[in-house]
């Protein structure tokens, strides 16, 4: 049957596959961000025609141009990735997976590299509105590039519009439109360029505030300050409401990860909102599972119920609901929808014998049941359980989940609060004065950065232990080579990268050193 | 008109797109072969700097076609996608390590504080302009020479050696391939480079290490398409999608395709008449000859691999595994959907052609480079 992987080589391919997007997401939401501050900043040049305006945006491109760098080369690795390491995923969702790749070459990497070009090389050879709209052009590149790579990661939260084809053993596209306005890819596209956008304020904001520190180029500060902080405030505010807005989704559609990240074992009505809390070893148990309980926790009464069922007496089915099911909410256990999975690789293991021995009539009607609808909705869907053992395999790491979260909820609040400040120490020309603000923001760079890090955690270390939610667990979807190779390409990688990561952070170091009139 | 458009249809198109962008992609590694002359063409660090800056403002094209590639490949052959990535593990990985060296090195090699200074970032490129290419052509090889892999009912790879891939270096006719595409993109390279600097020095290097390296590349193409010529080839009957071994299979795709061998021998006489007239006549132009025959030339191999019953990836290890543009695609629907997108390359080609040429209607010079322009 289907081959059962050494846990070592699924350890270290997710290690592996995390670590490089981890470096990856180090660099793209400078891109994401710097990218359109930069073309508001060429935008005031262009209007007002002050030489002022055009020494900043030259200034804030040539960071720009070194991060965008170890972008591309920690991106290509990232696409390869799921053919190298994880081939068998590769094929069973290919024929939906691929597109968004593919489109995403064709229609945004093009786009920003060739754009790119004239933005660096253009100032001298093309005419300033010709030079401004590609800079513009490179900012949607950027952005559309991320568009099409979040819609795929959004199909693998919640698979949407495909049929399985048991003659190819694979999941085939049938509605683009679906796959393309998934709620979970709108959200997710919303919610990660505008935390991008938020990095990217903060790292002008920080840089610049450091330059007043110093009480050098002061106005070029101000200049860069006053787009950053408007900037800046206007999408972290956009932020905390998409990032609202994909936790009601997830918690429709992603409902253990939901109550993972809520640390909520047990369903109640009138549940609160845990604004923070700590965490201990809780006394109940599913199978070898324990439920964390908490130590402390500031809430909000009733809020959570509020948010996900509109008022304050709705029922929020906890991680208990979920995995041992709830008759009376509607609610399936986990051994039920392990049950229907092996019905559904029944079916598809008949339908490989059937074919074999030439029974073209049973052939036919099973290649008939994978295209009804009863049998896609009730039992297909549930394909992944059949490999599940234990039915609390299904819960992802509740202690990581939650703190993720709730980390990144906590500085998203901090970081509107940092960017109105700005804003009202601009206007009230005492910013210079503001000593400890400006040394808060210089220190504060990291932050959205460690926010959207947090981010990637807890969407990907909450879906676990799917690759594709209900439908394929990480654990089938792995490439069949050795641990060792595995082993040799991680470290390679993690040298390689933090080298270069380095080499990076040195470069700007100096270039933010010598500033603007360099 | 939407009745004509069948599945098989969209296999031939897509196969014929990613054919024709890993033709673009060789053509356009004259960024590599040019990488490769970092150390011989720039005699003092200036001349060096202009060979590098000349080749940088391509760069960002290449690896966006490679990338492109490799997207375009997961999206209509996933089968090809998974089975060759996830098997020959090391050759891809050797790949792409050597491309991610050479994303930073353009960006990082000049700026003060780089850490490793500019000695090693220009050995980055120059690595990457031997590995990537003679790797790529290894790679490509095994479409007509076959990979050692096998796959269970639900295809899913296991590479049968455990090499991963890296076996097929001691295949000769995947070695061949792998030094002919080296040596015609150094020789691209240097074309490009003298079409673009203007300092005689340089040129005059260039044209003379033009000499042996278009000697080397014919030396190492000819023995290639030979060998294949008169090889095996791996057919594919149409109806059973049984697999077998057909002599001369390659020479009968080319003779039962017409068209095709038309646009190789076209290929072919492109690039030898821009080596001639480079070598002899001293021609600034001749990228453009042996450019447009290396991408005509290219595509024509890669679809004789693919079309006319021939499997374009064989699984030497288990023939039936071989993997067919009609095994190895994806869905009708996929296809259709990706080819409504498709529409819209060549508009992509018109912007990129139109900014490139707002931008490079001028040679490089020493008084560029010195001036404060944005450089590597
Ligand atoms: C600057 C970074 C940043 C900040 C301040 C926030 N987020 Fe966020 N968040 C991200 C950066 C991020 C991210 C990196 O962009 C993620 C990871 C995947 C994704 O779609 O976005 C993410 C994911 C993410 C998810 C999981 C999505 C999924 O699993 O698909 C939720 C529920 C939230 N966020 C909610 C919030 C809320 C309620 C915030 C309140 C202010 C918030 N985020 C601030
Ligand atoms: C949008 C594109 C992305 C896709 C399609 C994607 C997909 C994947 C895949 C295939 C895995 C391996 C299987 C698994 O363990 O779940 C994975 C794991 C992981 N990814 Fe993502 N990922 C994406 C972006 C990111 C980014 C940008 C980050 C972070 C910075 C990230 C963080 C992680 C982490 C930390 C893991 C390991 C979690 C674990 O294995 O438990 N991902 N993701
Ligand atoms: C696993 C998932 C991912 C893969 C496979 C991937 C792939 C790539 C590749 C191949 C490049 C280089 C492109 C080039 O040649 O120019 C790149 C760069 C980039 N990626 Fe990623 N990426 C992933 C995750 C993400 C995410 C989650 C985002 C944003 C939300 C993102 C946004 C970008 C941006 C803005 C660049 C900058 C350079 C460019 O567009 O050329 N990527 N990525």
């Amino acid at each position: 049957m289907i081959d059962n992987f050494d846990p070592g080589l699924i350890d270290w391919s997710r290690a592996q596959f995390a670590l490089t997007a981890v470096y990856h997401w180090l660099f793209v939401p400078l891109t994401l961000g710097l990218s359109f501050i930069v073309a508001f900043m060429e935008t005031m040049y262009f209007r007002t025609g002050k030489e002022e305006w055009k020494r900043i945006t030259r200034f804030w491109m040539t960071l720009f141009g070194i991060n965008f760098a170890i972008g591309v080369a920690t991106g290509i690795i990232l696409e390869f990735e799921f053919g190298t390491n994880w081939s068998n995923y590769s094929w069973f969702v290919g024929d939906i997976f691929g597109a968004p790749l593919a489109i995403e070459g064709i229609l945004a990497f093009f786009l920003e590299s060739t754009f790119v070009a004239v933005m660096f090389f253009g100032w001298n050879k093309v005419n300033k509105k010709f030079h401004l709209i590609s800079t513009w052009l490179v900012a949607i590149g950027a952005n559309l590039s991320a568009l099409w790579i979040l819609v795929a990661n959004a199909w693998m939260q919640n698979p949407v519009g495909m049929v399985f084809n048991p003659e190819t053993a694979r999941n085939e596209m049938v509605n683009f439109w679906d796959v393309l306005f998934n709620p979970v890819a709108v959200d997710k596209f919303l919610h990660t360029t505008s935390s991008g956008f938020v990095f990217a304020s903060m790292f002008v904001m920080g840089i610049s505030c450091w330059f007043l520190i110093k009480k050098r180029e002061e106005q070029f500060a101000r200049k860069s300050i006053l787009i950053a902080g408007v900037f800046g405030l206007a999408s972290s505010l956009f932020l905390a409401f998409t990032g609202d807005s994909s936790a009601r989704t997830i918690s429709k559609v992603q409902p253990v990860k939901f109550a993972a990240f809520e640390a909520l074992s047990e369903g109640k009505k009138n549940a609160p909102i845990v604004a923070f809390g700590v965490l201990k070893h809780g006394e109940k148990y599913i199978g070898s599972k324990n439920l964390p309980e908490f130590v402390f926790k500031i809430e909000i009464p009733d809020l959570l119920s509020v948010l996900t069922g509109g008022d304050k007496d709705a029922y929020v089915p906890g991680i208990i609901d979920r995995v041992n099911g709830n008759p009376e909410k509607g609610i399936m256990s986990v051994t039920e929808k392990s049950e229907k999975g092996r019905t559904a690789m029944n079916y598809l293991l008949e339908y490989k014998k059937q074919k074999e021995n030439k029974a073209t009539e049973r052939v036919n009607i099973l290649m008939n049941k994978f295209q009804e609808k009863d049998f896609r909705d009730n039992y297909f869907r549930y394909f992944g359980y059949s490999y599940i053992k234990v039915p609390e395999d299904v819960i992802p790491d509740i202690y990581g989940s939650f703190y993720s979260f709730h980390l990144m909820v906590i500085l998203g609040f901090f970081f509107i609060m940092l960017f109105a400040l700005s804003l009202v120490f601009l206007f009230n020309r005492t910013i210079e004065k503001q000593k400890w603000f400006l040394r808060i923001v210089w220190y504060s760079i990291p932050l959205p950065l460690v926010a959207s890090e947090l981010g990637w955690i807890l969407t990907e270390m909450g879906r676990q232990p799917w690759i594709i939610q209900d439908l394929m667990p990480v654990s089938v979807a792995v490439s069949n080579i050795g641990k060792g190779s595995v082993q040799a390409t991680f470290w390679i990688f993690t040298i390689l990268f933090t080298s270069l990561l380095i080499a990076e952070i040195s470069i700007m170091v100096k270039q933010i050193k010598s500033g603007p009139t360099h | 008109m939407t009745a004509m458009i069948t599945h098989i249809f969209l296999q031939d198109y897509w196969w014929f797109i990613v054919s024709l962008l890993g033709s673009i992609l060789v053509f356009l590694m004259f960024v590599q072969g040019g990488q490769t002359f970092i150390f011989s063409l720039g005699r003092n660090p200036l001349q060096r700097s202009m060979v590098v800056n000349t080749l940088g403002r391509k760069w960002e094209f290449t690896f966006t076609t490679l990338v492109t590639f490799g997207g375009a490949f997961f999206a209509s052959f996933p089968l090809f996608y998974a089975t060759s990535f996830g098997g020959a593990y090391w050759v891809w990985i050797a790949i792409l390590f050597s491309f991610i060296l050479q994303a930073v090195s353009y960006e990082f090699r000049s700026k003060p504080s780089n850490i490793f200074g500019t000695r090693t970032f220009d050995f980055f490129l120059t690595l990457n302009g031997f590995m990537g290419p003679f790797l790529i052509g290894v790679a490509v090889a095994t479409f007509f020479t076959g990979a050692q892999f096998s796959l269970n009912f639900m295809n899913q790879v296991k590479w049968e050696t455990p090499w991963h891939g890296l076996e097929a270096v001691l295949n000769i006719k995947n070695l061949a391939l792998g030094f002919a595409v080296l040596f015609l993109v150094k020789v691209n390279g240097l074309l490009y480079i003298s079409n673009t600097i203007d300092d005689e020095s340089v040129t005059t290097l260039c044209d003379k290490k033009l000499i042996y390296n278009s000697a080397l590349f014919l030396v190492f193409f000819l023995f290639f398409v030979i060998s294949i010529l008169v090889a095996e080839g791996y057919a594919v009957d149409v109806t059973s999608g049984k697999v077998s071994l057909e002599k001369f299979k390659y020479l009968h795709n080319f003779l039962q395709l017409p068209v095709i061998l038309i646009l190789f021998l076209a290929g072919v006489v492109a690039v030898l008449w821009g080596l001639i007239s480079a070598v002899f006549m001293n021609n600034r132009n001749a990228i453009w000859f042996t450019g447009s025959g290396t991408i005509a030339a290219v595509l024509s191999l890669l679809l004789i691999a693919g079309y006319n019953g021939t499997s374009f990836y064989p699984s030497a290890f288990n023939l039936q595994n071989s993997l067919t543009i009609r095994n190895a695609s994806s869905s009708f629907f996929t296809l259709k959907t990706m080819s409504i997108v498709s529409i819209l390359i060549p508009f992509v080609l018109a912007y990129i052609w139109y900014a490139w040429s707002s931008i490079n209607n001028k040679k490089i010079t020493e008084e560029e480079l010195k001036s404060g322009e944005h450089k590597y």
